[in-house]
């Protein structure tokens, strides 16, 4: 399990349960699940639109997750934004559907993309992933404060000098910027499973913001190492220790809050 | 004359049983999801319309496995996914969409352990494509009848509750005070949409379902006001869609680069899409022309 063509591996899955674990914090504040679903799950399209063209898949999930997270933040301000998000996914899969008919993909290659690959991950994707993951780390630091207040208080935020649109926007390239690192280890489909489960458990044992945090990072951690290691012993797919890990730690999460609860009411 | 015919219909396109089969299971399915979503959009539940369609993609997969037609997969876990999410009752959108998504996220990873036992135990290859993005010319002949009883069903519930329904997609507290059982339409809806959805996710795929459910009702709605009008526009524009997009794959077969047609379920989805931003920018440029009459 530790073997070195392993090592890869774990070193790409921690990055990405770190960035995955930041940003899924404030798409939880934020309230933003199916955003968080639409733009990785959408940007398989892209990976299948570069292996296509015989490009690395990095490339067509970039293009597909930055077009779709623009194009979102583009319609969305005037129609309804679910609406416009449903709309953006399905076109982006629409076109990964015509990809893979026109392409010959080994239908092997399309399931790891789809639902991730323990050891999927190359030695030369190590760089691009550790680099994403700094970009999209660098970039929460910068606007972590004036993104907090607009997520907590967005009624207030303009009148405290911020610019929602713009934070909104940069926002959503970090996710496509998580997306792309993301995808080629737990897959498109499960990708927002990381984002959403351990942070979403995160907000019920706290809800002030810093110890949420790392909270949410550090449950992310060992759902992907858990997934990791069980995916390796019964050689079935890294997405669905991910999307099972992701529930019963939100479970937990949510037990823990009625205990809570209980305790309070029941103090006298 | 038959040359200019040809251009438009490449041959053989009117004397095909599959594109007859193609066309009418098509146009009921673009009927009912145009209808029901309608209500999706009004109730803002595009999200939760979603899910469940990618939720057939678990029943789908578990379908396969059991050698079950892959349609009553897609049905039990509509049904079952939109039953958890409604009982679930959460009426605060931004949690909503959480407990949805945590859902979805769920079964999503048993869909990949599905999937995956379906590729390596069984012959059948290319079954996780067929589940995901859909093929109508694959509907086979005897899920048709059931494609058109589920259909009246769902027509039917809705039908039976139309004005509850109405009034409490457009305002739950006002319906709530003039007596109208807001969780039963709740309930009552959410079955029509695991059935309309599940239709469609037999026709063009689980994943590209939403594209009928949410699509022409969001542009009827940009259109009209009137919401029987809306319901007429949007079952009008899904029809036109899966019909013309059965058209083109039909003539795609001609294309390049190989020549093995290209997928149905791409046209549909690409035209509701376009004809959706049209739609868009028509109307946003003509509120920009007339300025919004301004009270006193």
């Amino acid at each position: 399990m530790f073997a070195g063509y392993m090592l890869n591996t774990w070193a790409a899955a921690s990055m990405v349960a770190v960035v995955a674990g930041v940003v899924g914090f404030f798409i939880v504040l934020r309230g933003s699940a199916f955003v968080a679903h639409a733009v990785p799950h959408g940007a398989f399209g892209g990976a299948a639109g570069a292996s296509l063209l015989g490009v690395s898949t990095l490339y067509g999930l970039g293009v597909f997750a930055v077009g779709g997270a623009l194009a979102i933040g583009w319609l969305g301000r005037r129609g309804r934004h679910d609406v416009v998000t449903a709309l953006s996914l399905v076109l982006m899969l629409a076109l990964g559907a015509l990809f893979l008919s026109m392409s010959s993909e080994y239908s092997a290659e399309v399931f790891s993309l789809l639902f991730g690959e323990v050891l999927g991950v190359a030695r030369s994707q190590l760089l691009p992933i550790a680099g994403l993951g700094v970009a999209a780390l660098a970039v929460m630091a910068i606007v972590y404060r004036p993104l907090l207040m607009l997520s907590v208080m967005p009624e207030t935020s303009e009148a405290r000098g911020l610019r929602p649109r713009r934070l909104e926007t940069i926002f959503m390239l970090v996710v496509a910027m998580a997306t792309a690192m993301t995808v080629p280890v737990v897959g498109a489909f499960l990708m927002f499973s990381l984002t959403l489960g351990p942070a979403a458990a995160a907000r019920s044992f706290t809800s002030s913001p810093a110890p949420a945090l790392s909270l949410s990072v550090a449950i992310a951690l060992a759902t992907v190492w858990v997934a990791i290691a069980l995916a390796y012993v019964t050689n079935w797919p890294v997405g669905f220790y991910v999307g099972i890990t992701g529930l019963v730690a939100y479970g937990a999460g949510r037990a823990f809050l009625a205990w809570r609860r209980r305790r309070v009411a029941d103090a006298p | 004359m038959n040359e200019g015919v040809h251009v438009l219909f490449e041959p053989g396109f009117f004397s095909s049983a599959t594109v007859h089969s193609a066309l009418v299971v098509g146009a009921v399915v673009a009927v009912v999801t145009a209808v029901v979503g309608t209500f999706t959009v009004l109730r803002s539940q595009a999200f939760a319309g979603h899910s469940l369609g990618e939720l057939g993609t678990t029943g789908g997969s578990a379908a396969y496995l059991g050698g079950v037609n892959p349609l009553w997969g897609f049905v039990v876990i509509a049904v079952v996914s939109g039953g958890i999410i409604e009982s679930l009752g959460v009426r605060r959108p931004r949690l909503r969409d959480l407990t949805t998504g945590l859902v979805l996220g769920g079964g999503l990873g048993l869909a990949a352990l599905f999937l995956y036992l379906d590729t390596t135990s069984s012959t059948t290859t290319g079954a996780s494509v067929t589940i995901l993005f859909g093929s109508l010319f694959t509907v086979s002949s005897n899920s048709a009848p059931v494609i058109v009883a589920l259909s009246a069903a769902a027509l039917g519930l809705v039908g039976l509750c139309y004005r509850m329904l109405l009034l409490g997609s457009l305002d739950t507290d006002l319906a709530a005070a003039r007596g109208v059982p807001v969780r039963f339409v709740g309930f009552a809806y959410v079955l029509s949409l695991a059935l309309a959805v599940s239709l469609a996710a037999a026709t063009i795929g689980a994943v590209l379902s939403t594209a009928l459910l949410v699509g022409p009702p969001a542009a009827a709605l940009r259109m009209t006001k009137r919401p029987s009008t809306a319901l007429a526009a949007s079952a009008v524009v899904g029809v036109v869609a899966t019909w013309v997009g059965i058209l083109l794959a039909y003539d795609s077969y001609y294309w390049p680069p190989v020549h093995r047609g290209w997928p149905v379920s791409f046209f549909i989805v690409t035209l509701v899409f376009v004809f959706y931003v049209i739609v868009d920018l028509a109307t946003s440029m003509r509120r920009r022309r007339q300025p919004p009459v301004r009270g006193h």
